[in-house]
């Protein structure tokens, strides 16, 4: 079917043929120097295997593997379980933590698509319907004038119909994972309706209700953190024994000797990080150590249950997981008597502690958080450490990670560092609050089932792209070492994966890293070079 | 007789149900539970050092120990615009904006000029010498430019909209029956009522006149039968309005104030503490296992649970 031909009625379709093939030329161009269509990846199709296991009715990809009913009977059940959920997602009892702003964008919406200009994901593809922000809330605010507000012959008329059955279902779990969550369309609306908030609804409605969630995020996500302590797997010793590495090799590297403390009673502040930092950019915790005791911060780890990884996907599908996360974190600061929590570099873990969490964390385990971007900008403009701009006297843009900056208001203190340390800053266009997702918001960094990671770099993280390769264009030369700063884990990883799909840092040298690695880059009292440029 | 006292009666009623409808859907938004911070930047009342690049308090070094700010003025920067002239359609769909703007501001106009046509009828009883002269001149032509004008922008702003919905391929896919008997309503309400009133017979009451009908119960006036009908409709298209999803300027408060710029803290010993104290009662039941949720448990219990406390890797 035509990308643009898809109607509201097709995600009822019995057949199980996607609605929607996207093609390389469908897709929103890119400048150079990927500008045409022979330039651009090639697509790897699904396997036949997975179409014939799992409902992969969508698109091209497929995000969360559910598998096929074995019969009727199974997909009413299914049919059922979802209904259930719905009702109970606009009662007070199940759901007072999203009812209004829910309520007000269900019965509000002018549809005047006003939100689709915005949407990176749908101007990316093309254009193609089914990622159009008001599609999916559509199809929801249809099923709840319906089924939840009672229907009829009047509202069908009113509001329109829609026929309920297991493909639409299944159609829709995989629609909600096609939302990065990052709330630009909600920004424009002029009526103040939120589309990313029902695709959040929504997947709460398949977790909470049909226990259905990408594995990534549940099975490999919240639940191994409630687990272990950690998304990655590290318990509090793997954790230990990892940062004393680092510790190690941070201080052979830069001649200044580091130590990280941990489990410090009475520090000011409780840094915590994505854990995914220490296994996958352990400069990062490693420059903050630096920079911490290089600065006189008491501060400390804690080696809690998650109180060493940042992280909170129940943030992204999960009201249950997210608050159980959340709580963790605060109990680790209340033992410890901390002073505030600082959040290290990652975006969704600034949210959710600071922002999301704050009505749910009562009396002593309200501690006050901060962004670790608030802090460094007090260092180093403070004049706390000696610093050298001419060190990173190389190319330097700087990516706004939507949980911190759209979604918490923390604009300026990481430009204020760059602007300072960066003699070749420059912006990409829009930034601050107007800025685009990495592509990699809502989990997909982290979710790379089938042929997922393809649709993430071809479609969620095309907008990025462009603005990257837009900001770089005067030095696309692979002689010039360029900087993505990106002061969120995910968004690195997201861009990790993508420079690396398109071989952007091989063919054109361009890098990417956090904030704090360029303030120790800077550092006169550190060996030159803390930046290594090498791959990983 | 009997006519134009129905006539009367119909339109107080549809103002007592839209008023009525308005304040309940109001309520019923005003009493959902307060719900988990999900502001929206830019957040126009933060501090002027802020807002001015839609920061937040979050920028501020230790923000829990300073003052709290709340820039008022700079909520009134935002909304008067955007109440007015509708500064977010502007800047984000300006073909939008161009079929939009005059329906909604030719209704401005016409709520306004009703509003002063009835505030001449009341002075024209209590203190007739003040409508007398230039001011009684020039409150007569403010009301008819403002009435006739409103009337001819609103139609011809529900006319585009109505095309647009009909031949626009992003908006018909979301275009219900609903949507299109809306806009017909609105034409064909200002239609009989412009031109009912434009067209009228010899003899049939002007505008003033029929103010002070109305405020009077007047049953001497008579009507042609095109602005009976108008009135008629306009009637019941005020007592529709607030039924529908029209109704969205009451719910724009809501969206815009305890949403997108709902940025309080939750301090301890607050109204906000207050509140979510009494949700941690809750008893939900979400049937997923790994919830938890029996009916039973409260949300503060399965909060603490640890779903994954007794899973194996």
């Amino acid at each position: 079917m035509k990308k643009g031909n898809v109607r509201l009625a097709d995600m009822s379709k019995e057949d199980k043929k996607p609605l929607v093939h996207l093609e390389n030329a469908d897709l929103m161009p890119l400048p150079p120097p990927l500008d045409g269509v022979s330039k651009d990846h090639s697509w790897k199709p699904l396997s036949p295997q997975a179409q014939e296991k799992y409902e992969c009715g969508l698109d091209d990809t497929c995000a969360v593997s559910i598998p096929q009913p074995k019969s009727r009977d199974e997909e009413q059940a299914l049919v059922r379980k979802f209904l259930s959920g719905l009702e109970k997602l606009f009662t007070r009892e199940n759901n007072w933590t999203f009812l209004e702003p829910l309520v007000l964008t269900m019965e509000h919406c002018a549809k005047c698509q006003t939100c689709s200009e915005a949407c990176h994901i749908f101007e990316a593809s093309g254009r193609s319907e089914i990622y159009r922000p008001t599609y999916r809330s559509e199809i929801m605010r249809r099923l709840y004038f319906k089924y939840v507000k009672g229907g009829g012959l009047v509202s069908a008329w009113q509001h329109g119909d829609i026929q309920l059955n297991w493909p639409l279902v299944a159609r829709l779990i995989e629609l909600t994972y096609r939302c990065n969550l990052c709330r630009r369309c909600a920004q424009t609306c002029p009526i103040g309706a939120d589309n990313g908030l029902v695709a959040h609804e929504l997947r709460k409605v398949f977790s909470q209700e049909m226990g259905i969630a990408a594995r990534e995020i549940h099975d490999h996500g919240s639940m191994l953190q409630l687990k272990v302590g950690s998304s990655t797997g590290m318990n509090a010793a793997a954790a230990k024994d990892n940062i004393a590495f680092i510790d190690e090799d941070i201080s052979e590297k830069t001649g200044v000797e580091v130590k990280t403390p941990w489990d410090v009673e009475g520090a000011d502040v409780l840094l915590i990080h994505n854990a995914g930092e220490i296994m996958a950019w352990p400069e990062n915790p490693g420059a903050f150590a630096l920079v911490l005791n290089a600065a006189g911060i008491s501060w400390t780890l804690s080696s809690e249950l998650a109180g060493y990884d940042a992280i909170n996907y129940g943030l992204w599908y999960d009201d249950a997981q997210f608050a159980r996360v959340a709580l963790k974190h605060a109990e680790a600061a209340r033992k410890l008597k901390v002073k505030k929590i600082v959040l290290g570099e990652c975006g969704h873990a600034h949210k959710a502690l600071s922002v999301i969490a704050d009505r749910i964390l009562g009396g002593d385990l309200n501690i006050p958080r901060e962004s670790s971007m608030t802090l460094l900008r007090e260092i180093v403009m403070g004049g706390r450490l000696k610093l050298d701009p001419t060190r990173n006297n190389f190319p330097v843009t700087l990516h706004d990670p939507c949980n911190l900056v759209r979604l918490m208001g923390v604009v300026e203190p990481q430009r204020e560092i760059v602007r300072k340390l960066c003699p070749q800053f420059r912006e990409m266009e829009p930034h601050g609050v107007d800025n685009y997702c990495c592509g990699g918001g809502s989990g997909f960094a982290i979710m790379s089932g089938h042929n997922f990671p393809d649709w993430r770099f071809h479609v969620s993280g095309r907008k990025k792209l462009e603005q990257i390769l837009n900001a770089f264009q005067d030095c696309l030369d692979p002689s010039i070492t360029k900087y993505i700063c990106a002061p969120c884990s995910n968004c690195k990883g997201q861009f990790r994966d993508m420079l690396a799909y398109y071989d952007l840092w091989k063919r054109n040298s361009i890098f990417y890293g956090g904030l704090v690695e360029l303030i120790v880059n800077a550092m006169t009292d550190v060996k030159p070079g803390f930046i290594e440029w090498e791959w990983r | 007789m009997i006519t134009t006292i129905l006539l009367y009666s119909l339109m107080y009623a549809a103002v007592l149900v839209f008023l009525i409808a308005c304040g309940v859907r109001a309520i019923y938004i005003a009493r959902l539970p307060l719900h988990l911070r999900w502001e929206l930047y830019p957040v126009p009342h933060e501090a002027a050092a802020q807002a001015e690049h839609g920061g937040s308090y979050f920028e501020v070094t230790d923000w829990w120990k300073k003052p709290v700010h709340s820039n008022l003025l700079g909520e009134w920067k935002f909304m008067l615009p955007e109440m007015l002239f509708q500064k977010a359609l502007w800047e984000f769909n300006r073909t939008l904006w161009f079929f939009s703007f005059p329906f909604h501001f030719g209704l401005y106009l016409l709520i306004g000029a009703t509003g002063l046509l009835g505030m001449r009828a009341l002075f024209a009883f209590w203190a007739p010498h003040l409508m007398s002269g230039q001011t009684g001149v020039m409150l007569h032509w403010a009301c008819a430019a403002g009435w006739l004008g409103g009337a001819a922008l609103a139609a011809i702003g529900a006319f585009c909209l109505l095309i647009r919905r009909l031949t626009d391929e992003n908006l018909k896919t979301y275009t219900t029956a609903g949507d299109l008997f809306n806009l017909l309503f609105f034409i064909a309400t200002l239609g009989c009522l412009v031109a009912g009133y434009l067209f009228r017979p010899t003899g049939s009451p002007h505008a003033l006149a029929l103010a002070r009908g109305v405020l009077t119960f007047d049953t001497a006036l008579r009507f042609g039968p095109l602005l009976a009908a108008g009135l008629v409709l306009s009637a019941l298209l005020t007592a529709y309005i607030p039924m529908t999803h029209m109704s969205h300027f009451v719910a724009k408060y809501f969206t815009y104030h305890t949403v997108r710029w709902d940025d309080r803290p939750n301090l301890q010993g607050s109204d906000l503490a207050k509140k979510v104290a009494e949700y941690l009662t809750y008893r939900p039941r979400w049937a997923a296992p790994h919830v938890g949720a029996d009916g039973v448990k409260t949300w503060a219990e399965i909060a603490t649970l640890n779903p994954a406390s007794g899973v194996k890797k």
